[in-house]
């Protein structure tokens, strides 16, 4: 969330000259730690709250897709639920077994405790323990240039990331799910059944400066910056 | 007035018979140009794979622009600015700090003295902790306990902390490889060790102390998981030491790692860093140059 | 006691005091790590660190075994591919060649030295590994943490071999050509010896790089928590451990990767410590062996 927020915090301090936004990155722990002790007073959560942190105030901003992706060259365009859960189970190991050419498949896998990683395990019900995996990715890129690398690999990565690079020429691709292509649009529609929140949150319910910056987030001139990066705009 | 050994030439029949008569020589002779060109070869490698992506961006407009669409467009004015700043924090904590600690080890501690062992054995132990552990111990001592925040002067001074020993065990080298000779001749002629040292060791050991200064601030230019906790993500062009301010190694990790369509930005800011260390580099080596030749000595 | 003792004493508690900040750090930061340990090694016990099936933090598994296999594999390693290339580059560069291409030739070392983890990674991740996956994927694996960061510390353990080289005597190397001695019996009889500790601390700092090594290392190891099976295997290590989870982990988690970070630093000691004996036993420690 860290560059898109960078950006907006940049538009903010131009249209208010004499704020000052200051954005900083580490993860989102680091920032629902950093806003309860009062070093920030705004955190970026790329997931929704859980346990202990439902006690902060969440203020969702966007909405993002986690999309499967394949290499371009890779023959395979359909998987179907079962398979991709197969696939990272361990249970089929060669891309022949989905219509593919002979070569073992390359699992691409994310670090426990990423939010893409949870949303994708429960959409498909597979226990992180279950999963055979040959790279583990910690960054979202980390994941799109392996992929990009390896004609045999899989992946899972946020839609946002995952649409812009291919608009920059990565060779990637992302694949329907459940018959449903990971666009823009069926994100809005909310078709896509693959998503997790981009939350901004406070300590307290935001008031003042905190409040302002947040409806900034949320207001319709940051429309365009957002959806750019293909995160669907969350408002009031 | 010492000499250095000249290697032989080639046209030298008598080394040449030397080493054609012995063919562990001649062996040894091509590993070590083998060795040689293996490394360098790498290099060019490395090099030439970053010049492909990144020589498109390189432009004027990078080194005086405010960066733009998160960093993808513009250019990277005041990163630069901050790195050079956390830079001048660093080594003005870890100079001084890191010259007198080699000292001591050096000229002062016994091998077998218990607390020369010590530090020595503890800077090891510093040289070998991953850098996220000191961007995790920054954050907790410089940015909460001390109440620096996310700073240029938290990030100097975790630097400083990480430089430390490459700076301190290099430069102890250097003082060692000054031969022996100097301490006897002075103490025959009744010199303070404070004089031998100031007057006739450091200067003796110049060049050395400058390789021990590269390879601090290499280390430092090259320092990323450390920085992105302690000085920060900001990329506003800093007013202060107590502003957050993005470094340039951090920069490259963001658009390489975080922000989609970043790659050819992000090796473009890695030749400006690259040309930042062999200024740096030069910087130093020629300072150190003046200095020695202003205490009237020129080694080697 | 006289004006020039004093003086001398004085410099030798200023220089102690700064040497003791030194010292001091490292205290601190394992302080640190065990401070912020103690959590996890309360909530779990220290046993289950070395026996639980595997490393699932989220769901209550806490064996640190195969990521402490996979940084002394890669580390080892790293060491002993670059330790020989390094000295003989230093070698190569003292006693092969001369003027501007020994010049060029450390000019290339100290901009290596300089270059980022970073950049170094997307090389291993964007060249590297996929050259590596045609003769075995994934290509993500030990053998491609290595080869990455070999080259990260050789630079470090040639510029320190190459100033410990520059201080042997002249006179022992001239002597040993009046004798008739070839280039290379020169190099091995005379000049490694008398260099050997200056290199030997080179090695160290190396290996303490390769270490604590940890953005080259998650780009291009391939991070999966489990002991290798050969050198095309994915392979993660106590650093990368951290880096990949410590941003998004939330207390327990948070504190058993800080058990790993402590895990690794008891590691670094423990080496520390077994270079320290040999030194002791060798007479090789640094400081003068007479100190005026």
């Amino acid at each position: 969330m860290a560059p898109v927020i960078a950006e907006i915090a940049l538009q903010y301090e131009h249209a208010y000259p004499g704020m000052r936004v200051d954005v900083q990155s580490g993860g989102s722990s680091r920032g629902i730690g950093d806003v309860r002790n009062g070093l920030a007073g705004i955190a970026m959560v790329s997931r929704a709250l859980e346990g202990r942190e439902q006690v902060l105030e969440a203020y969702p901003i966007a909405r993002d897709g986690v999309g499967i992706i394949l290499n371009a060259r890779n023959s395979v365009e359909a998987l179907t639920d079962a398979q991709i859960a197969a696939i990272y189970r361990g249970e089929i190991g060669n891309w022949r077994e989905v219509g593919g050419r002979d070569a073992k498949i390359v699992v691409v896998h994310k670090a426990e405790g990423r939010a893409t990683l949870e949303v994708f395990l429960a959409y498909f019900g597979i226990d992180n323990r279950d999963v055979k995996a040959d790279v583990i990715a910690g960054e979202n890129e980390q994941a799109i240039k392996t992929v990009a690398g390896s004609p045999e690999a899989i992946g899972y990565v946020s839609i946002g990331t995952a649409a812009v690079d291919i608009d920059h020429g990565v060779p990637i691709k992302l694949l329907r799910i459940g018959g449903v292509a990971a666009t823009l649009s069926n994100i809005r529609l909310g078709r896509y059944p693959i998503v997790r929140p981009l939350n901004l949150v406070t300590r307290e319910p935001a008031t003042g400066l905190a409040r302002a910056f947040i409806d900034f987030v949320r207001s319709p001139a940051m429309t365009g910056l957002i959806e750019a990066q293909h995160f669907v705009q969350v408002s009031e | 007035m010492w000499f250095r050994l000249r290697p032989s030439s080639w046209f030298d029949p008598a080394w040449r018979w030397r080493v054609l008569s012995a063919p562990h020589d001649a062996v040894a002779h091509l590993a070590m140009w083998s060795a040689s060109l293996a490394v360098t070869g790498v290099f060019v490698w490395i090099l030439i794979d970053v010049l492909s992506h990144g020589a498109s961006h390189l432009s004027l407009e990078l080194l005086t622009a405010a960066p733009a669409d998160a960093g993808r467009q513009g250019g990277i004015a005041p990163i630069l600015v901050s790195t050079v700043l956390i830079l001048a924090v660093c080594m003005a904590v870890a100079m001084p700090l890191g010259l007198c600690s080699a000292v001591l080890l050096s000229e002062f501690s016994r091998s077998t003295s218990g607390y020369g062992r010590f530090v020595r054995r503890s800077l090891d132990v510093l040289a070998g902790l991953p850098s996220i552990v000191f961007g995790l111990f920054g954050y907790a001592f410089f940015c909460h306990a001390l109440g620096l925040g996310f700073s240029i002067l938290s990030g100097g001074l975790t630097l400083a902390c990480m430089v430390l020993p490459v700076l301190i065990r290099s430069v102890e080298a250097a003082l060692q490889a000054v031969p022996d000779d100097i301490q006897t001749a002075s103490a025959a002629l009744g010199l303070s060790k404070t004089t031998t040292i100031r007057s006739l060791l450091l200067p003796a050991a110049a060049p050395g102390i400058a390789v021990g200064l590269i390879l601090g601030i290499g280390r430092a230019l090259a320092e990323t998981a450390a920085l992105l906790f302690t000085s920060g993500y900001v990329v506003r062009m800093p007013g202060s030491l107590f502003d957050s301010g993005r470094a340039l190694s951090v920069h490259i990790y963001d658009l390489a790692m975080n922000v989609p369509g970043g790659d050819g930005m992000a090796y473009a800011s890695a030749l400006v860093l690259l040309g930042l260390l062999l200024g740096m580099n030069a910087l130093a080596t020629t300072l150190v140059q003046r200095w020695q030749k202003s205490k009237g000595l020129v080694f080697g | 006691m006289n004006a020039t003792t004093r003086l001398d004493r004085r410099l030798e508690s200023f220089l102690r005091m700064n040497a003791a900040v030194a010292g001091s750090i490292t205290i601190g930061i394992v302080a640190y790590l065990l401070l912020e340990s103690l959590p996890a090694l309360h909530a779990v016990g220290p046993l289950r660190f070395l026996t639980d099936p595997s490393w699932n933090p989220v769901h209550g598994a806490y064996n640190v075994v195969p990521m402490v296999v996979g940084t002394l594999v890669v580390t080892v390693g790293a060491v002993l591919l670059a330790a020989p290339l390094a000295v003989a580059s230093a070698v190569f560069g003292r006693f092969y060649v001369r003027g501007a291409l020994s010049k060029l030739q450390r000019r290339v070392l100290e901009t290596l030295a300089g270059v980022p983890s970073v950049v170094y990674g997307l090389w291993g991740l964007m060249v590297l590994v996929p050259a590596l996956a045609r003769i075995g994927p994934p290509g993500q694996s030990v053998l491609a943490g290595v080869l990455v960061l070999a080259l990260m510390i050789l630079p470090t353990i040639a510029l320190v071999s190459d100033t410990a080289l520059g201080a042997v005597p002249e006179i022992h190397l001239r002597g040993a050509a009046a004798a008739g001695l070839s280039r290379w019996a020169i190099v091995r009889s005379i000049a490694l010896p008398t260099a050997r500790s200056g290199i030997l601390t080179g090695i160290l700092l190396g290996t303490g790089r390769a270490l604590g090594e940890t953005m080259a290392v998650v780009m291009v190891t391939g991070n999966v928590a489990q002991i290798p099976d050969g050198v095309f295997a994915p392979v993660r290590t106590l650093t990368a451990n951290i880096a990949l989870e410590m941003a998004y982990a939330t207390d327990a988690h948070r504190s058993a990767l800080f058990v790993s970070g402590l895990v690794l630093a008891l590691l670094t000691i423990g080496l520390v410590a077994v270079v320290d004996r040999i030194a002791q036993s060798t007479g090789q420690d640094g400081g003068r062996t007479g100190v005026v």
